[in-house]
C-alpha cells in the first residue's frame, strides 16, 4: 500500500550524530585491549631498490620487543583486483617507493617499537627509480615489476566505438588540446589504524579503519592462508574514506599476523607521513583530446588519450585506467568514441581510487575543451552543453545504458541561480564565472571479483520490543551508509528511524555487502534493504490483516502505527502488529540482496562503467582574479545535483558541499607532488610535503559560500528514487574553475592545480602576445595498441567486438 | 623504558590522579593513561586541530602540550560538555545541522567553538571562521561548522537571558 514518505526526505539527525557529537564513537585508534602491543613498521627510505638483506637481530633482543616480521615471513602476495595481485604486506625483494614497508617491530609499546626499527639494518641495492609517466616509457628497464604489458607498463588498451577518424574530418572544427591533472591524496582527518586479536575461540578478528571489510576479509584468507571462515573483520566508522581506505593495507596482515603468532591483541595506528606514504589517490594523467563539432555546435566525436602515472603498485589501477575514459560520453551524446589509455609504474606510493575515481582527469579537460568550443563558436557554453545532452534512456556509442537523467535541470537551475546570462563574458576585467557538468555512477555494475552472487545483502530482524536491528556489511565511512540504511528500513516499516539498529561493517555478524566505493552504497544496500523490510512487511500485513478487517495489501505501516488504508482510525501499534505476527509466524526475520543488472555491452572491457543509474552535476564558480599576483578568490559557487531523491536531506546537502570543497582544494591548491633531493643525499625521489602543512587543504576561511540545489526525480533502479551524492558534485568544480578564469583574465590553465604562478605565467605570456595559456605542450608516442573495434548502438552493432571493415561497410 | 610520573590534574572537572611516561603529551596522557579517547589525533604535529582540548579554558592542541606540563590545571574534553544526559547546544547543533560527517574532527571543532563562544558570544560568521580556521574538516566543507556554532550561539545567548 502506497502512502506518503514519513521518513524519506525529512531533515534529519542522522543516527550516529549523537555518538559523533559526544566523543563515544569508537574509531579504530580508540579501541584497546588488555595485554594489547603495538606494532610499527619500518619503511624504506629508497624509491627504488633490491633488498639485498635484513638483519633484525639486534632489534629483536631489544627488552619489550616480543616479534620481528619481514618479507620473509609473507610469502604470498595481496592485490585488491585479481590481474594485480603485486604487493607484499612486507616488501621482499624490491622496495618500490620511499616509504615501502620493509619490516615490523612488535612491543610493548610504540616507544620501544620505533626504537626497536631503528636497530634493523638493512642492506640496499639503490636501482634507477622511474620519476613519472613520461620516465617510464623512456625507460623500460629495469622494470620495477616482472609483470604488465612491456617495460614498465602496466596497463595499455584501446577502445574504438566507430570509426572517429572519420567522424572528425568530417567536423566543420577540429579541437586538439592537452591537459595535466597532477596527482593528490585522500588525506582523511583519521589515520589508518587497525588491532587484531584472536577471539575467545581462537579465530582471528581485526578491527580497521577500511572501507571494504569484505574485500580485506579475503584477502586476509589468502595471505595468511587460513580459511575465510577463521576470519571476522570489524570495519570500525572511517574517519573520513574517500577512497583511500580501500586498498587492504601492509599494515592489516602484520598486526593480523603477530596477532596470530603471538595470541595477543595487537595494534598500530599509522602516523600521518605514513599515510601519505599509502596514498592510493588521484593519478596524475596527462591527457590528449581531439573533437569534432559542427558550426552549430553538435559534437561529432571524440579521440580521448591518457597516460597514467601509477605509482609502485597495481591496486584499482586496472579500473582506475579504464575510469579515465568509460564515463566521458555519458553527459554528451557523442556519435563516435575512441578512448585510449595506458598506466605505467613509477617509483612512487601507489595511486588508487580517491572520489570520483579516474574521471575527474579527463573530465576536467572535456568540460574545459568544451569552454573552448564555446567561446570559439561564439556560443554561450550552457547552450553548447544543453544541445548535446545525451537522453533519458539511451545507450552511449561505448554501450553504456544512461537511465534517468537529470543534467538539463541541473544546468537551467544553476544558471538561474547564479544569475549566469547576467554575469558570463559580462563582469568587469579580473571577474569572472565559469560553467562544468559532470556525472557518476551509482555503483559500479560488476564486483571486484568476478563473482555471480549478490553485491549486497540485508537481514531485518525484528524484536518484539518494537526495536528493528538491520544487519548489512555496508560500512559507515562518514558518509552515512548508516543512516541511509535505517532511513529505507523506517519508511518501508513505518517507523521511526529511532527504533532502528544498524549493525554494519562487521563480516563475521553481517550479510556481505562489497563496500564503501564507486558510490554504491545507497543504490545496492538500499535496495537489498528495501527488499527484505518489503517481505518483513508483507508478513506482518499479512498476518494482521484479518484484524484490521482488510486485504494484506491495503494494510499501511506509518508513523509507529499499522492500519487500514480506508479505515485508518481503529488500527494498533507498530509493536502489537509485531507481537501479533511473531505469535503466528515465529521469529520475524527477512534477508534481501541486490545484483545490478547486466550491462547491454558484451565487448571484452564493457564491464567498467555500467551502472543501475547516473547521478549529474552542474556547477557555476565565481572568481576573482588579482592580475598583479595570480591570486584566485572564489566567492561563491552554486551546485545543482541531480540525486533522484535525497533520503536525508541535510545529509544530502552536506555531501554536496563537502565535495565541493574537496573539488576546489584540487582545483586550487592539492598536489601530491615529489623532488629529487640532491645527489650528495641520495638522489632519491621523496615526496615534497608528506604532511598536513605542507600538503595545502582549504580551511574554513578558503572555503566559499556553496548554494545548493538538489534536482529530484526519483530514478526507478533506485531505493526511494535515491541516485548517489558522495562523489558526483566533486566532478565539476575543477573544471568550471578555470573556465571562470579564463572568463575573468582570458587566459587558459590547461592543468590543475590552477595556481597563482601559472596564472601570472599565462598573463604574462598574453601580454607578449603568445598563446594565453599554460599547460601541457606536448604528448609523447605512447605504444598503444591497436583498439577493441564496436559498432555504435546506431550504426547497427550488437554490442559485440567487430572488424574494423564492417563499419566501412556500413558507413 | 623510562620511569613513569604520577601527577594530579582536573579533568572535565574531577581531579585526576594519573601516571604515565614522561615524554608522554597531554593528548596521549587523556586517550592512553586516561581512556578518554574522544579527543582526536590527526597529526600529532600541530598542523591539523583534532586533538584541541581546553587548557585552563583556552584552546590548546594537545598534541603540542607535555603532560608533564599540566602539574594541577585544568582540562576540559569533549566528554565533559554534555549537561548529563542532555547535549550540550554545541553538540546539538552539530548533529542538527549536519556541522559533523565521519565525526573525526568534530570533537576538537567543538571544543574550539566552546572556548569561542565563552569569549564572544555573539560572533560574526567570519569570526567563526577565523576561530576555527585551524580546524581542519575534510567532509563537510565546514559550511554547516559554520552555520551549527552560528545557531548554538545564539541558544546560548537565549539561556543566558
Amino acid at each position: 500500500m502506497k502512502k506518503r514518505l514519513d521518513v524519506v526526505g525529512k531533515a534529519r539527525r542522522r543516527v550516529d550524530a549523537r555518538a559523533k557529537v559526544t566523543g563515544q564513537l569508537r574509531f579504530a585508534d580508540d579501541l584497546s585491549m588488555p595485554r594489547m602491543l603495538h606494532a610499527k613498521l619500518l619503511r624504506s627510505p629508497h624509491p627504488h631498490a633490491e633488498i639485498v638483506s635484513v638483519d633484525v637481530s639486534r632489534a629483536a633482543s631489544l627488552q619489550g620487543v616480543h616479534l620481528v616480521l619481514t618479507g620473509q615471513d609473507f610469502p604470498v602476495p595481496f592485490g585488491i583486483m585479481p590481474v594485480s595481485v603485486d604487493e607484499f604486506p612486507l616488501a621482499r625483494e624490491r622496495v618500490r617507493y620511499v616509504g615501502d614497508p620493509v619490516a615490523a617491530v612488535i612491543a610493548t609499546d610504540e616507544q620501544t617499537a620505533v626504537e626497536a626499527l631503528a636497530l634493523i639494518e638493512v642492506n640496499f641495492k639503490i636501482l634507477r627509480p622511474v620519476e613519472d609517466a613520461i620516465d617510464g616509457l623512456r625507460h623500460p628497464e629495469p622494470r620495477i615489476h616482472d609483470y604488465g604489458e612491456q617495460g614498465n607498463i602496466h596497463r595499455n588498451q584501446s577502445y574504438e566505438f566507430g570509426d572517429v577518424e572519420d567522424s572528425l574530418r568530417k567536423a566543420d572544427f577540429l579541437f586538439e588540446d592537452l591537459f595535466f591533472y597532477e596527482g593528490n591524496t585522500h588525506l582523511p582527518m583519521e589515520q589508518q589504524a587497525s588491532l587484531a586479536f584472536l577471539d575467545g575461540e581462537g579465530k582471528l578478528q581485526i578491527c580497521s579503519s577500511t572501507q571494504n571489510p569484505h574485500y580485506l576479509h579475503r584477502q586476509l584468507a589468502r595471505v595468511l592462508q587460513i580459511p575465510e571462515a577463521r576470519i571476522r573483520v570489524v570495519a570500525t566508522p572511517n574517519g573520513g574514506g574517500f577512497g583511500g581506505k580501500c586498498d587492504p593495507g601492509g599494515h592489516e596482515f602484520v598486526v593480523s599476523k603477530a596477532a596470530l603468532l603471538l595470541g595477543r591483541p595487537v595494534k598500530i595506528g599509522l602516523t600521518r607521513e605514513e599515510v601519505f606514504y599509502v596514498h592510493r589517490g588521484r593519478h596524475p594523467v596527462l591527457m590528449k583530446m581531439k573533437t569534432g563539432v559542427t558550426k552549430d555546435g553538435k559534437l561529432t566525436g571524440m579521440h580521448l588519450q591518457t597516460l597514467l602515472d601509477g605509482g609502485g603498485y597495481g591496486s584499482h589501477g586496472p579500473a582506475s585506467t579504464f575510469y579515465t575514459g568509460v564515463l566521458t560520453p555519458v553527459t554528451y551524446h557523442y556519435p563516435r568514441f575512441k578512448f585510449e589509455a595506458c598506466r605505467v609504474f613509477t617509483s612512487k606510493p601507489a595511486c588508487g581510487p580517491k572520489r570520483g575515481h579516474g574521471t575527474p582527469q579527463p573530465r576536467f579537460g572535456q568540460e574545459v575543451q568544451l569552454d573552448k568550443i564555446a567561446e570559439k563558436l561564439g556560443m554561450d557554453p550552457a547552450e553548447l552543453r544543453l544541445k548535446n545532452l545525451t537522453k533519458a534512456d539511451s545507450l552511449t556509442a561505448s554501450w553504456l545504458h544512461v537511465g534517468s537523467t537529470g543534467l538539463e535541470a541541473c544546468i537551467r537551475k544553476v544558471t538561474e541561480l547564479s544569475g549566469w546570462k547576467e554575469k558570463h563574458r559580462k563582469l568587469p576585467r579580473g571577474r569572472g564565472v565559469g560553467i562544468a557538468c559532470s556525472t557518476y555512477m551509482c555503483g559500479a555494475g560488476v564486483a571486484i571479483y568476478w563473482n555471480k552472487m549478490p553485491h549486497s545483502g540485508v537481514q531485518i530482524l525484528l524484536d518484539r520490543s518494537g526495536t528493528v536491528i538491520v544487519y548489512c556489511g555496508a560500512t559507515e565511512i562518514g558518509q552515512g551508509s548508516d543512516d541511509v540504511l535505517a532511513a529505507i528500513v523506517a519508511e518501508t516499516l513505518g517507523v521511526d528511524t529511532g527504533v532502528v539498529r544498524c549493525v554494519t561493517g562487521d563480516t563475521g555478524i553481517a550479510p556481505v555487502d562489497l563496500g564503501s566505493y564507486s558510490s554504491r552504497v545507497t543504490i545496492m544496500m538500499g535496495n537489498a534493504a528495501l527488499q527484505a523490510a518489503e517481505r518483513l512487511r508483507a508478513s506482518v500485513a499479512a498476518v494482521v490483516s484479518e484484524t484490521l478487517g482488510t486485504l494484506p495489501d491495503r494494510v499501511v505501516f506509518s508513523q509507529g502505527r499499522v492500519f487500514a488504508a480506508d479505515n485508518p482510525g481503529p488500527g494498533m501499534t507498530f509493536v502489537e502488529a509485531v507481537h501479533m505476527a511473531e505469535a503466528a509466524l515465529g521469529t520475524l526475520s527477512a534477508v534481501g540482496s541486490y545484483a545490478p543488472p547486466k550491462p547491454p555491452g558484451k565487448y571484452k572491457g564493457a564491464g567498467v562503467g555500467p551502472s543501475p543509474a547516473y547521478s549529474f552535476s552542474a556547477c557555476v564558480v565565481e572568481v576573482e582574479v588579482d592580475e598583479r599576483t595570480g591570486w584566485i578568490h572564489v566567492p561563491k559557487i552554486w551546485m545543482a545535483h541531480d540525486i533522484g531523491r535525497a533520503l536525508n536531506p541535510t545529509l544530502a546537502r552536506g555531501q554536496v558541499i563537502g565535495g565541493v570543497y574537496m573539488g576546489l582544494g584540487e582545483a586550487l591548491m592539492e598536489a601530491q607532488s615529489f623532488r629529487r633531493l640532491p645527489e650528495k643525499l641520495s638522489g632519491a625521489l621523496v615526496h615534497r610535503a608528506p604532511s598536513m602543512l605542507d600538503y595545502k587543504s582549504l580551511t574554513s576561511l578558503d572555503m566559499p559560500e556553496v548554494e545548493v540545489a538538489l534536482i529530484e526525480d526519483p530514478d526507478p533502479n533506485c531505493p526511494y528514487g535515491a541516485k548517489e551524492v558522495g562523489q558526483g558534485p566533486l566532478l565539476p568544480v575543477m573544471p568550471a574553475v578555470a573556465n571562470a578564469i579564463f572568463d575573468a583574465v582570458g587566459v587558459r590553465i590547461d592543468e590543475i592545480p590552477i595556481t597563482p604562478d601559472k596564472v601570472l605565467a599565462a598573463l604574462e605570456r598574453k601580454a607578449k602576445g603568445e598563446p594565453a595559456r599554460v599547460g601541457p605542450e606536448a604528448f609523447p608516442a605512447v605504444p598503444y595498441p591497436e583498439p577493441t573495434f564496436v559498432l555504435p548502438p546506431w550504426e547497427e552493432g550488437d554490442g559485440k567486438e567487430t572488424k574494423r571493415n564492417a563499419a566501412a561497410a556500413v558507413v | 623504558m623510562l620511569a613513569r610520573v604520577r601527577q594530579r590534574l582536573t579533568v572535565n572537572g574531577e581531579e585526576a590522579d594519573v601516571s604515565f611516561a614522561p615524554y608522554k603529551t597531554l593528548l596521549e596522557v587523556l586517550r592512553e593513561d586516561l581512556q578518554l579517547t574522544g579527543t582526536k589525533h590527526g597529526c600529532e604535529l600541530g598542523e591539523c586541530g583534532a586533538c584541541t582540548v581546553l587548557l585552563d579554558g583556552e584552546p590548546v592542541l594537545s598534541c603540542l602540550v607535555l603532560g608533564r606540563e599540566c602539574e594541577g590545571r585544568s582540562v576540559q574534553t569533549i566528554e565533559g560538555l554534555a549537561r548529563g544526559p542532555e547535549l550540550h547546544p554545541l553538540q546539538a547543533a552539530f548533529a542538527d545541522f549536519g556541522g559533523s560527517q565521519c565525526g573525526y574532527c568534530t570533537p576538537g571543532v567543538i571544543m574550539t567553538a566552546e572556548a569561542l563562544l565563552r569569549k564572544n558570544p555573539s560572533p560574526t560568521r567570519e569570526e567563526i571562521k577565523v576561530a576555527t580556521a585551524g580546524n581542519l574538516c575534510r567532509c563537510t566543507g565546514y559550511q554547516q561548522i559554520v552555520d551549527a556554532i552560528e545557531d548554538a550561539a545564539a541558544q546560548l545567548r537565549a539561556e543566558a537571558k
